[in-house]
């Protein structure tokens, strides 16, 4: 698994997620600037969490516009791998790649604890490693994770099965029916708001972050 | 133009005979900009004229100690050819007046003095107090505060990790938000901010300069009253988006060899950072403000020179690297602009639309600035606290006193900070007695705190200084982690007042003694004074960060109990009350003496819970300071979700609520071993109880709480506060 981690200024969260990559992949991603604008050497981009922009405008809007992102949407048109968590969800929606948008916390502050997520469905290359119906622990860290979309996107969201999961012990940020997670049709493209890379090393609190890179590199 | 004359000077901060003394170095009437220049330069906050006479005393070197005070920030090594560089430093005046921007500011400012030295900040903590909760003022402080460290630092992906909070009302005015950052570096790659290299260019970095913060540090060094809400114009605007920028951008250059010598532009802005460098350098420079990029049109050079806009730094480039950094600021679309260079004439000259603004010799701006050794008066020693009884059951007691506001939960609190962000949090908040962050790529970890005891410091400045010092080792032993170096943020009131300098002096006394007894030096800091509202001073806080390092983090334990832990309290237990938190919560007194300082004691005792822990023995370990053992007990029972029956003999609330220093609780499996083990070294030891399956914390007759009934007491005052 080729693996590309973009760098919008502003990301804080690529060192965390090159860590879980180069433990499951046995390989070491590549860093790119978001001004590069080719991305066909990769099989899986990766965007992951920070303030890209400082986040001054809506969340992720400024990265989105990015010209990096026109290689990502090129990238999902031929197929390939797309991870966006946390910030990198938030892109992902204003890119247009995701539907829906991730608006402040119900609570307007910001949110830094553990959540238990459950796995939706596990017959897709990110969740493969899980059982279906399985609840595991990933660390949230975010101001904006409320999931919101229209009732019919909702409703087709489940309909077509592509809620890839959701919170299981209290819905904190307010997002719309526990969503947490979400995949695109062809079931390439995730965008989820918790980090399960911060939590693949027994030390730091347990490794249930993993089965998702393993899932991936499996794919 | 205003006119310059003793009446402005005195409105700039400096005093009758300060003015004398600057005309006496100028020959002439100092320009509008040169008594600005001077009048920063020379304010409390920046020449530490108060304090200088007495930090002297206070030990700064050990065989790890790489830089002492005097840098940026400190720097000790931590093995593997790393070292660690911190530093604490408060934004308390700021944070008064404008509370979300204050302390974003502070935690801005802190890791500025950071990163500048070449370290990658991995983890920020804070020592933060507040007034009365019951009035409204502190409730808008707290939150904006909260807001403003959490904006800040989870922007900038740098984990805050840990702090501490206290209340009480001699903060009402004056809340105190000191903010530490930690960062590592390799031991070869630091950078200094000494100038160098006559022709050199002066580079500044970051973001444009505006008009925000001007005399920011002339209005830290002054008392507040009703007007100060009319400060706020001088308190700065943050922008941590830019902050990482310059993170990034500064840690990108300073892998390659451009960079002669480096500075954040702080509190004095423009001016203290190019004044220091060419001073610590023996060298001179020459500004030409035309090039300071800028954010607003017609600002002077006074405003230019004096200007606290944050995010920005100043470097000392060699000529033929120039190009190449630029090229590197530029791509991280940061401001880059060549503002002059560096000479061999010894002067500070600023220039600007072709006139000279400045024209100041450094040597005497420097080395006559002024200092003072302001008189002292002792503080009277408490007389010691006389017999007191409460009729309210052991169990109640507990319930009151960890649901206080001084005693509860801080997870509303933490949970507003990113604290994992960099991947290599092992123990988060309120896990353990200190935060431990693995070094990427190695086993090894540094453990953080910050502590300090302020009931304890006003009864008696001297014990309490002694004891913020004691109580950071201990956090630090009590993970497993050897303790290294501190920095010190003094937080005091006008030290103008004998009695305020009287707590000073004697606060560094109480600090000089543990650090040596110890081997804990202070390798930077910083004071804070003028700390006084309507001319009420607060509690003398001399706050402690503290820096510990351990080599396999695997070993470091925190707080969690286990059902089958045996609970073995080390230390001995003479049941002092005087200024607990027990005798303020449950008889609603102040008073007495604040508990002995043995530090003999301190260091056998957390040398040898240091050396079980390590040995792997011990399943959960915590110190017992605030609230005393009960408290101590009942925290390490919520921590680990498991129930406790207590069994040690006595029922008296000394023994449960004194607050005797140099005691840990240990959890291990094997009581009579370690007990045998603290016997033969001479320590005192008493097993007091196990941990169960039962749900519940009991003791005898006397005690029975279930968890729950235990947990909604410890987190219900923050959410309770702020529920809407």
């Amino acid at each position: 698994m080729r693996t590309a981690i973009l760098l919008f200024p502003g990301i804080n969260r690529e060192r965390d997620m090159a860590i879980a990559v180069r433990q499951s992949f046995g390989a070491e991603p590549k860093m790119v600037w978001h001004k590069e604008t080719d991305l066909s050497g990769f099989d899986l981009v990766i965007i992951p969490g920070g303030f890209s922009f400082g986040d001054y405008l809506r969340c992720g809007a400024m990265a989105a516009q990015s010209p990096v992102m026109r290689a990502v949407k090129d990238h999902a048109a031929r197929g390939g791998y797309v991870l966006g968590v946390c910030n990198g969800f938030q892109i992902l929606t204003e890119a247009g790649l995701l539907p829906g948008a991730l608006l402040r916390n119900a609570s307007l502050r910001f949110l830094s604890m553990d959540t238990m997520l459950k796995v939706e469905r596990n017959d897709t290359a990110f969740a493969s490693k899980y059982e279906a119906g399985a609840i595991f622990r990933a660390p949230m860290a975010h101001g904006d994770g409320n999931y919101s979309a229209d009732t019919e996107t909702l409703d087709r969201l489940e309909g077509e099965n592509l809620v890839a999961f959701r919170y299981a012990d209290g819905n904190r940020n307010g997002a719309a029916r526990d969503i947490a997670g979400i995949y695109s049709p062809n079931l390439r493209i995730l965008g989820l708001m918790p980090h399960p890379e911060d939590l693949v090393d027994p030390l730091l609190g347990g490794t249930d972050g993993k089965p998702l890179f393993d899932s991936l590199a499996a794919a | 133009m205003k006119k310059v004359d003793a009446a402005l000077a005195k409105s700039f901060g400096l005093n009758a005979e300060e003015f004398a003394k600057v005309l006496d170095i100028m020959g002439r009437t100092p320009t509008l900009t040169e008594l600005g220049i001077f009048s920063v330069m020379w304010s409390e906050h920046c020449s530490y004229k108060s304090s200088r006479v007495w930090l002297k005393e206070l030990p700064t070197k050990a065989p790890w100690v790489i830089h002492g005070p005097g840098e940026n920030a400190g720097v000790i090594d931590i093995g593997e050819g790393m070292a660690a560089i911190f530093k604490m430093e408060s934004h308390n005046h700021p944070s008064f007046i404008e509370p979300y921007q204050g302390a974003a500011t502070g935690v801005g400012g802190i890791l500025r003095d950071v990163f500048t030295m070449g370290a990658r900040p991995i983890a920020n903590l804070n020592a933060l107090r507040f007034g009365d909760p019951s009035l409204p003022v502190t409730k808008r402080v707290v939150d904006g505060v909260v807001r403003g460290i959490g904006g800040y630092g989870n922007c900038v992906g740098v984990p805050t990790v840990g702090g501490e909070v206290n209340f009480h009302p001699a903060y009402n005015g004056n809340p105190l938000v000191n903010a530490m950052t930690v960062g590592i570096a390799a031991q070869d790659k630091i950078f200094l901010s000494a100038a160098a290299g006559v022709g050199n260019p002066v580079v500044y970095i970051g973001s444009k300069t505006g008009r925000d913060g001007i005399h920011g540090a002339t209005m830290a060094s002054t008392e507040f009253d009703a007007s100060s809400e009319e400060k706020r114009p001088t308190v700065q605007v943050g922008d941590p988006f830019t902050e990482k920028l310059l993170i990034e951008a500064c840690l990108e250059l300073m892998q390659t060899d451009a960079i002669v010598a480096i500075q954040d532009m702080g509190a004095a802005g423009l001016t203290s950072s190019s004044v220091e460098m060419a001073g610590k350098g023996g060298v001179g420079i020459e500004l030409v403000l035309d090039s300071v990029p800028q954010r607003e049109t017609g600002m002077t050079a006074y405003e230019m020179m004096l200007s606290e806009s944050q995010e920005r730094m100043l470097l000392v480039l060699k000529p033929e690297r120039a190009e190449m950094a630029r090229a590197i600021i530029e791509k991280w679309d940061l401001d880059y602009a060549i503002i002059g260079h560096i000479t061999d004439t010894g002067r500070i000259v600023v220039k600007h639309k072709g006139v000279v603004e400045a024209d100041i010799l450094l040597a005497p701006l420097a080395d006559q600035a002024p200092l003072y050794r302001r008189p002292t008066a002792p503080t009277p020693k408490p007389a010691p606290l006389g017999p007191v009884h409460s009729d309210m059951d052991l169990g109640a007691a507990l319930l009151k006193l960890i649901a206080s506001p001084d005693l509860c939960s801080r997870r509303w609190i933490f949970d507003q900070y990113d604290s994992t962000v960099g991947g290599q949090t092992v123990k988060r908040p309120a896990q353990a007695d200190a935060a431990i962050v693995r070094l990427e790529g190695t086993n090894r970890a540094l453990a953080l705190t910050t502590d300090c005891t302020p009931r304890y410091c006003v009864a008696d400045p001297e014990a309490g200084g002694a004891q913020a010092v004691v109580e950071a080792w201990r956090n630090i032993s009590a993970t497993g982690a050897t303790p290294l170096a501190i920095t010190d943020n003094m937080n005091f009131g006008n030290p103008e007042k004998p009695e305020i300098m009287g707590q000073f002096a004697a606060a560094i006394k109480g600090m000089a003694a543990a650090c040596t007894a110890l081997d804990f030096p202070v390798v930077s800091g910083n004071v804070s004074l003028y700390n006084e509202t309507e001319g009420t001073g607060i509690l003398p806080t001399p706050a402690i960060g503290a820096v510990g390092v351990i080599e396999d983090a695997a070993k470091a334990v925190g707080l969690a109990l286990k059902p089958g832990h045996e609970l073995v309290v080390i230390g001995a237990s003479k049941g002092e009350l005087g200024r607990s938190l027990w005798l303020r919560e449950i008889l609603g007194q102040e008073a007495g003496a604040p508990p002995a300082i043995d530090l003999a004691a301190e260091r056998r005792n957390g040398d040898f819970v240091r050396a079980q822990i390590l040995s792997g023995k011990v399943g959960a370990c915590h110190d017992v300071s605030d609230g005393g053992l009960l408290v101590a007990v009942a925290e390490m029972a919520l921590a680990g979700d498991t129930g406790v029956a207590l069994t040690a003999p006595d029922t008296s609330h000394a023994f449960w609520f004194g607050e005797d220093q140099a005691r840990y609780v240990l959890a291990v499996q094997d009581a009579p071993a370690l007990l045998a083990a603290a016997a033969e070294a001479g320590i005192p030891a008493a097993k007091i109880g196990h941990a169960d399956g039962s749900g519940k914390l009991t003791h005898s007759d006397t005690i029975a709480i279930s968890l729950p009934q235990l947990r909604d007491a410890h987190e219900r005052f923050f959410p309770a506060w702020f529920a809407l």
